[in-house]
């Protein structure tokens, strides 16, 4: 039902103007749809779109820099803008940065967008980028993206411009402006009040009661000619799998996310919705700590990445809506996708052959997992537990609860169930979850030639090299890194037959990269 | 009617030290879970610099102690403070939502508490008929359900096939009427989950004394049975069933945050869930006095009606 | 439709048997036993059988199910089938064998739960009653204030603490269970406590335990035993309830509740794997309303 894109210029290898000037290809895979399914046709105006997401709390967050599941990206894509867009097809798009460039790497220049209004109607300035930037920065900042923007030493205007200092050249600077956090919000006295929703986006928030509902009304003035074709958005928050497919078949939204994989054949078979199944770079991970025994012998951590299957995981937890990893944090989305690498199968023999090098017999561990982790991860467990019994590993199952996971178990057990969104660019994956002393390196991971070669080839100017580098470092990290990733999961969702898409589906997070709201339209 | 003056008084006073209690419960309960507000808000994405800034700005660096002491000073004074994870004031998070639940709570009740006492009675007037196996045996069935399995069934039968929403969306404007339509199935779902508790009480109580010498005296009479029923074995029964009416009000008042997520009614069992994963302290006092408060008038209600409906009680020696 | 009449069927052939066993038992037994069988009722013997098959299956499970309890055996949601009588669940594991299993963990941990918080529940609130004054107050006040807390927070809040172990699940829902207890035992007894009998035996000076024992807990029998019947089987709710938060048995160990929770999305497309679980509670739910029903009628003395 759905291929692979894969840009030419991936393969080919982009110039390095290229790739600092504005409008280059990540070789994000994006999804294109039979023709049979959706035409685009030309868009119209009007409507009210609804979308129920499974996500979204009465404790969720203005402040930006918190934002931290669908719920908030979503309502935050439908009223603001960014500096940059990641297009449908993995490509940067100019967004409220009009272009950029840099000569080193190291400095950046910003230009932004003249004649923009926010929606309290004054204009967008170079200060108000500012403000929303260091928003993330500086010791007293709480945003979730402090770290990644941790290697920016210095923001200042010039003109029209914004330029972004460096501590070291970082050809993927761009992309890092594309992240969902850094949202440009109106600045008073040089800060960004973080519980305004003033935007410049397509849509005016006319209510919004956190957990429950957002409505937001069309932006008449906003920049952009071709996009936010809804005259209204509503976004509720429906936590209950069963509660959103009965929404979504009774026509109260028009949009959900998380379906079920267990229910997509027969919600196919009403009629009333089509699943878009979207591969994305996002991964579900069984993370070992390898500084705790067992786990500090690789031949233990091998042991068990032969003691699954793979292929059945994909079947039963993702319904088929994903593909097999090779333990590999990047994805088929990537720019530097090793996709040659030697795939580890379900071999029992050979789990037990790694177990006898680390001198055991028999193994046993306990896995922690919940379904805060990922949909199914309680399942995966379960599987998982049931595969490797043959292989003389006895995996008990902890299921621990959803509540406080991420602060109670993840990284404060030996071996748990995670989850990683993936990220567009491969230096953003790999320094923030594999490079030594990195704050979310789950795996407690150190590895020498992977930290120097992630240094190299975050400044490396030649493609081909660059591409060996990064082809280099999947394969340790597959083959003695000390995580387990059994597959890459899709984004699935389901769509009202009164709603209209595009012919590609951006494979950069979920929801069209959250753009359904400004993307879609009413048929 | 002055020992029932002096309960009152009595009980209100206790009422509030019971207030102070939970609040204390609740305050250490939520100190005891893993992580707190700063951790959770952050979650996965948490580091320890961001945790530490986060725990500065919303002063969660005092000792438990200290922030037990602001937090009740300042309820004291009516203040009950501003949403921690999101600085919205906490009158105004909870306003909307207690009008919700107590709507909820009041249309299941309406339609429970009636046909409960109504199939308990005639099921103990025709004990071990065909119609008290019945009814009996339904009433088992639907509470055997989990209550959200409960509600897929309804929403299968009767919201998939158009009859009724299979969400409520409410807001503060939306009238009477489309109220009580909108919100048919959630009620629906929790009648059926409290009636046959409150049937089947009804139904013990009253067989329970139909052995009793005043019964029978009443049967030599030549009364007839629905008579003997209403008149002398139901006066008699009303403490049990009073108080299993007190603990089932209160339940739909307090208890139905399944049934909310279900329908997804914005009501204060979903503010309470979400305040306990958030941590955030403020909310989870707030929502949890009231929810104590409820139960402790409602307790104190149906112990007013039991010691009125039995003159030892009044006249205790 | 098929599955109606199957489930139809079902239930008339258990009836039959139950006809007949009782038939069976009044014809051979003799003394008190005959005594009990002849005024039992169809629905009373039709309770005894269900539970008594429960019982078997509980004790047998190892024996009957066909496959092990945790092997993943087939493909996801097989269809019903020679192979699989009842499919098999969302990883492959066969539904008939967890159903089997099922009940000796689902019935077992229901009954231990119940059994615990009626023993804490009703002693003390008969206790509370007959002594009366502070300490009543002060049990009842304490009581009031974790009623006061709503059920499932509060073992959300105290499984979260405790970790979900078997026991500390056993623990935390009799715990919020006695809490009931006491208040129906204690609202029973204060009837009792103010009986002619009861001053009686006070002026005899009988002590607390004799009275509780002796003189008012044969007394209150008849509702504590009524809300025992209701209070059994809202431990399977309760830990299906605590499955939809997050909690509940831990896997591979197959329950009911969470069985009910796993697969209840797919009642929304009419499909009814999900009810077997549920029905499994159902059934069992009322089987054992039935037995309590008889014995309640019986408790209450009426000869008619």
């Amino acid at each position: 039902m759905t291929r692979y894109n894969l840009p030419a210029l991936a393969r080919s290898g982009v110039s390095r103007r290229g790739v600092l000037q504005g409008a280059a290809a990540v070789g994000a895979a994006g999804l294109i749809l039979p023709g049979t399914m959706s035409r685009a046709r030309a868009q119209t105006r009007g409507g009210t779109f609804r979308i129920g997401l499974g996500h979204g709390s009465t404790g969720d967050s203005y402040d930006p820099g918190l934002w931290d599941n669908l719920y908030a990206q979503t309502f935050a894509a439908a009223r603001h803008n960014q500096l940059i867009e990641v297009g449908a097809d993995g490509n940067l798009v100019p967004e409220v940065a009009e272009s950029w460039d840099s000569d080193d790497g190291i400095t950046w220049v910003f230009r932004i967008r003249e004649g923009l209004t926010f929606h309290s109607g004054r204009d967008v300035t170079v200060e108000d980028v500012i403000a929303s930037i260091n928003h993330h920065r500086g010791d007293d900042s709480t945003s979730a993206v402090k770290t990644l923007l941790e290697p920016i030493t210095d923001v200042t205007a010039d003109g029209q411009n914004v330029v972004v200092t460096l501590n070291a050249a970082n050809a993927d600077l761009p992309y890092l402006m594309t992240d969902y956090h850094i949202a440009i919000m109106p600045a008073v006295d040089g800060r960004i009040d973080p519980n305004s929703t003033d935007g410049l986006g397509g849509y005016i928030v006319e209510s919004y009661e956190p957990g429950v509902q957002a409505t937001l009304t069309r932006n008449p003035d906003y920049w952009k000619e071709d996009r936010a074709w809804f005259d209204r958005i509503e976004i509720l928050s429906i936590l209950d799998p069963a509660a959103r497919l009965n929404a979504l078949i009774t026509g109260e939204v028009h949009l959900i996310d998380q379906v079920d994989p267990a229910t997509i054949g027969m919600l196919e078979g009403r009629g009333v919705a089509r699943i878009l199944s979207i591969p994305g770079n996002a991964h579900y991970v069984f993370p070992m700590d390898s500084r705790a025994a067992p786990f500090d012998d690789n031949n233990v951590r091998l042991a068990l990445k032969y003691a699954l299957d793979r292929e059945a995981m994909v079947d039963v937890i993702l319904g088929g809506h994903g593909a097999v990893s090779n333990d590999n944090p990047i994805g088929p989305a990537n720019r530097f996708f090793h996709a040659e690498m030697e795939a580890k199968t379900y071999d029992p023999d050979r789990a037990r052959y790694y177990l006898q090098q680390a001198g055991l017999e028999s193994l046993d561990v306990t896995l922690a997992a919940a379904d805060a982790a990922f949909s199914g991860a309680v399942d995966a467990a379960s599987m998982f537990s049931e595969n490797a019994r043959a292989a003389g590993i006895n995996i008990t199952v902890d299921r621990v609860p959803n509540d406080g996971y991420w602060d109670n178990v993840w990284m404060k057990v030996p071996f748990c169930a995670s989850y990683w969104g993936g990220r567009a660019v491969e230096d953003h994956m790999f320094t923030t979850g594999y490079a030594s002393g990195s704050a979310w390196n789950d795996s407690f991971w150190e590895n020498e030639r992977f930290n120097e070669l992630l240094v190299a080839a975050r400044s490396e100017i030649d493609e081909d090299l660059r591409r060996e580098m990064y082809y280099e470092m999947q394969e340790i990290v597959s083959f003695e890194g000390s995580v387990i990733i059994p597959m890459n999961n899709n984004y699935v969702m389901a769509v009202a037959n009164e709603v209209a898409t595009p012919e590609r589906i951006s494979a950069n997070w979920n929801l069209d990269g959250f753009r359904c709201v400004e993307r879609w339209w009413m048929a | 009617m002055s020992t029932v003056i002096r309960m009152i008084v009595t009980r209100i006073a206790l009422g509030v030290g019971l207030l102070f209690i939970v609040s204390l419960v609740i305050f250490w309960a939520t100190e005891l879970l893993p992580g707190d507000l700063a951790t959770q808000l952050l979650g996965q994405a948490a580091t320890p610099e961001t945790v530490a800034a986060l725990r500065a700005q919303l002063g969660l660096n005092d000792p438990a102690p200290v922030r037990y002491w602001a937090w009740l000073t300042g309820a004291l004074t009516g203040d009950f403070g501003v949403s921690l994870a999101n600085n919205r004031p906490i009158a105004e998070l909870i306003g909307a939502r207690l009008g919700n639940t107590v709507f909820l709570a009041l249309y299941a009740a309406a339609m429970s508490v009636p046909i409960a006492l109504t199939l308990g009675i005639l099921s103990a007037l025709w004990r071990n008929s065909p119609f008290d196996r019945v009814a009996n045996a339904g009433a088992l069935s639907a509470i055997s359900f989990p209550e959200f399995f409960v509600a897929y069934i309804l929403v299968l039968w009767l919201a998939q096939t158009g009859i009724f929403p299979s969400m409520v969306r409410i807001t503060p404007s939306t009238d009477f009427g489309d109220r009580v339509y909108m919100t048919f199935l959630p009620a629906l779902t929790l009648t059926l989950v409290v009636t046959a508790h409150m049937m089947r009480m009804t139904r013990a109580a009253i067989i329970n004394l139909m052995a009793s010498p005043y019964i029978e005296m009443a049967r030599l009479k030549g009364l007839s049975p629905l008579r003997i029923v209403l008149r002398h074995a139901l006066p008699n029964a009303l403490a049990p069933i009073i108080n299993v009416i007190a603990l089932n009000l209160a339940y739909l008042i307090t208890g139905v945050v399944v049934v909310e997520v279900v329908f997804v009614y914005p009501g204060l069992g979903q503010l309470m869930v979400d305040a306990v994963s958030n941590r955030d302290i403020a909310v989870v006092q707030a929502v949890a006095l009231i929810f104590a408060a409820a139960y402790v008038g409602l307790n104190l209600i149906a112990d007013v009606l039991s010691t009125i409906t039995n003159p030892r009680l009044m006249h205790r020696r | 439709m098929g599955v109606a009449i199957t489930v139809i069927l079902g239930l008339a052939g258990l009836f039959a048997i139950a006809a007949a066993g009782r038939f069976a038992a009044r014809s051979t037994l003799r003394g008190a036993a005959r005594r009990a069988v002849n005024d039992m009722p169809l629905t009373a013997a039709f309770g005894i059988l269900v539970i008594v098959i429960y019982a078997v299956v509980a004790l047998t499970a190892p024996v009957l199910a066909p496959f092990p309890e945790r092997e993943i055996v087939g493909t996801q949601f097989e269809a019903w089938g020679a192979e699989h009588w009842l499919g098999t669940d969302r990883i492959g594991r066969d539904m008939l064998s967890r159903l089997i299993y099922g009940a000796r963990n689902t019935v077992g941990i229901a009954f231990a739960t119940t059994a615990l918080a009626f023993v804490v529940g009703s002693i003390l609130g008969i206790w509370a009653a007959l002594t009366g004054g502070w300490l009543d107050q002060i049990l009842s006040r304490f009581v009031d204030a974790l009623m006061a807390i709503p059920a499932l927070i509060f073992s959300l809040l105290l499984l979260t603490i405790f970790g979900t172990s078997v026991l500390s699940l056993i623990l935390v829902i009799a715990a919020v269970d006695a809490t009931r207890v006491f208040r129906l035992a204690r609202a029973v007894a204060q009837g009792i406590v103010v009986m002619d009998y009861i001053e009686a035996a006070k002026l005899r000076g009988e002590r607390s335990w004799f009275l509780i024992r002796r003189e008012i807990l044969p007394n209150a029998v008849a509702p504590l035993v009524a809300e025992f019947g209701l209070r059994f089987c809202f431990v399977f709710l309760a830990i299906s309830s605590l499955s939809f938060l997050g909690l509940g048995i831990k896997p591979p160990t197959a329950d009911w509740g969470s069985m009910v929770r796993e697969n209840a999305t797919l009642i929304t497309f009419g499909d009814v794997t999900p009810l077997l679980p549920a029905g499994c509670i159902a059934l069992l739910t009322v089987a054992v309303n039935f037995v309590v029903d008889w014995q309640l009628y019986r408790a209450s003395g009426l000869k008619e």
